[in-house]
């Protein structure tokens, strides 16, 4: 009887033991990919970068050049992208956490779902029809309009997981006190979902930061700086694969530098979203 | 534990020791509660129940797990509104005029009856603006100054100011849950509001802040007319002044808290009492 007992016993350390590792093993993997492709990155893009190389434009082969006019043009399309996408999508998010239970609710988060797994390209295409096909050129607005496109269906539905997670009882609270409806979601319910729907806003944005097919014939590219949104705009997407595509040895390097700001760039807008909506309380 | 103060058993000439229904429709009922059914879609919870709430006392609700008596309490404010798929029919009157009627305005009814909730919920707010916050949404602030005067007095009536004074701008979830039991009463009494509806405020407490809650509720009666819901008969004993069972979403008796803990009419109250059922 107690011989089985430890021989069961036994069993089950061993059993706990091999799982315990093999997940281990799974967690190191999935890490260990994502630091290789970090490592490599930084390995051969390192070299490349100088304080040159993050101001200037490019310069024909053999000449240096630099991708400032792409960070640049990266920064102003994100941030008009965010402008577009962000209260859509938040927007979007409070309606369907709130009032999104009837049919048009229901309708509306599976088109949500549908749009979220839309291949970028066709949203790019789509954005060709619309805006660049009639303005006759590429710009910088279509660009943007493409990521945010691609960012809303993200943000709702972060956005509405996020509220829905605000405990009833906090709403409640708030009725009780003689709160309007509206005041109770932006004063309670918002600020309580806050830094949820901050991380589904940063996700958006480091998402459409690594596009690059819907920007190809919406934003386009460009060799200049440029500041205007109807026309025309640099990206680091864009310039990593016109340099990568092409058959220089001194353009590979400067892709795989440009990959690395892109990489810095996306941490970057990680640290400050997650420093600005920090917990509070 | 001991009772910290007294029962307050009223006047006989005032409460005399009948069934409520044999009462007159007394002038200080604050709330009149006349036929009142509810239902949760096609389940009836509450079943024609008529009961009068008097003013500056504290009526309590009893009754076994799913008796409607949360229900009930709910019905005072219009909370169960929230709630798709429900229905009041009947009629409840607080100062003569019938909360249900068409064209209420549930939100100012909201801010004339305060509620406490079972489990304390206090906003992801520093301990200040939680209090502050039904001030400033009903615009009921002058001043800055004048915000900060009813902040302290609404912590001060609910026996917190001392805990917290020090420490008004840091989150309120950081209290224990006696403090933000308290801190939610203290967010209930900021709008003066004239009733308070209690359900079952100390239920997740220990006795200590059971007890410091209990001694609030009798010392808040002076100024509130407070309807509580307890599981707790010992608690319903100790603060109230009228007590009501309920059963099966029934009102079986409604009493002067001491006769229904020492004679009540129903048998079925003092099968409940004496703890042959529930």
């Amino acid at each position: 009887m107690m011989e089985m007992l430890a021989r069961q016993n036994s069993r089950r350390r061993l059993t706990n033991s091999i799982m315990t590792s093999l997940t281990a093993l799974c967690a190191f993997v999935a890490v260990g990919i994502l630091a290789l492709i970090l490592g490599y990155i930084a390995y051969r893009g390192v070299t490349s970068i100088s304080l040159q190389f993050l101001v200037d434009t490019p310069k024909p082969v053999g000449e240096g050049g630099g991708i400032g006019h792409a960070i640049v043009g990266t920064l102003i399309l994100l941030a008009t992208a965010s402008l577009i996408g962000l209260p859509i999508g938040i927007a979007a998010g409070i309606y369907l956490a709130e009032f999104g239970d009837g049919w048009f609710g229901r309708i509306a988060r599976f088109v949500t779902d549908t749009l979220t797994g839309v291949p970028s390209i066709v949203v790019g295409v789509f954005v060709y029809t619309l805006i660049v096909l009639p303005m006759k050129h590429y710009s910088a607005l279509a660009g943007a309009l493409a990521l945010a496109i691609v960012m809303i269906p993200i943000v709702t539905r972060t956005t509405e997981e996020m509220i829905r997670l605000v405990p009833t009882s906090l709403r409640e609270g708030a009725l009780a006190l003689g709160a309007p409806q509206w005041k109770v979601t932006m004063g309670v319910v918002l600020p309580a979902a806050a830094s949820g729907i901050a991380t589904g806003a940063m996700l958006a944005i480091a998402r459409v930061s690594g596009e690059t097919a819907p920007l190809l014939f919406t934003a386009f590219g460009s060799r200049f700086f440029n500041y205007y949104l109807d026309q025309p705009m640099a990206s680091l997407t864009v310039q990593i694969y016109n340099y990568a595509i092409s058959p220089y040895d001194e353009w590979h390097a400067q892709a795989w530098a440009a990959t690395l700001v892109l990489m810095a760039l996306i941490l970057a807008i990680n640290i400050v979203v997650r420093f600005v909506t920090r917990k509070k309380f | 534990m001991t009772v910290p103060k007294p029962i307050f058993v009223p006047p006989r000439s005032e409460h005399p020791n009948v069934r409520q229904s044999e009462l007159p429709v007394s002038a200080q009922a604050k709330i009149e509660v006349r036929q009142l059914s509810f239902f949760y879609g096609r389940v009836k919870a509450l079943h024609d129940i008529t009961l009068n709430i008097p003013e500056r006392m504290v009526m309590a609700f009893i009754g076994p797990s799913g008796c409607g008596k949360s229900t009930f309490l709910r019905a005072l404010n219009r909370m169960n509104d929230t709630i798709p798929g429900t229905r009041a029919v009947g009629e409840v009157s607080i100062d003569g005029r019938d909360i249900y009627a068409p064209g209420t305005d549930v939100v100012e009814l909201r801010r004339r009856v305060g509620m406490v909730f079972q489990k304390s919920n206090p906003f992801p707010k520093s301990i200040f603006d939680n209090v502050a916050y039904g001030l400033r949404i009903n615009n009921l602030a002058s001043s800055k100054e004048d915000l900060s005067e009813r902040v302290e007095k609404a912590l001060t009536d609910a026996a917190l100011w001392p805990e917290v004074k020090d420490r008004l701008k840091t989150s309120a979830l950081g209290l224990s849950g006696g403090q933000q039991q308290r801190l939610c009463i203290a967010r209930a009494l900021a709008i003066r509001p004239e009733v308070i509806l209690m359900d079952e405020p100390a239920s997740a407490l220990d006795p200590i802040a059971t007890q410091k809650i209990e001694e609030l509720i009798v010392e808040l009666k002076r100024d509130y007319t407070i309807a509580i819901v307890t599981h707790n008969m010992q608690q319903a004993a100790r603060v109230s002044d009228r007590t009501a069972f309920f059963w099966l979403g029934k009102l079986i008796e409604i009493n002067d808290t001491e006769r229904i803990f020492t004679n009540p009419d129903e048998k079925l109250t003092e099968d409940y009492i004496t703890g042959r059922f529930g």
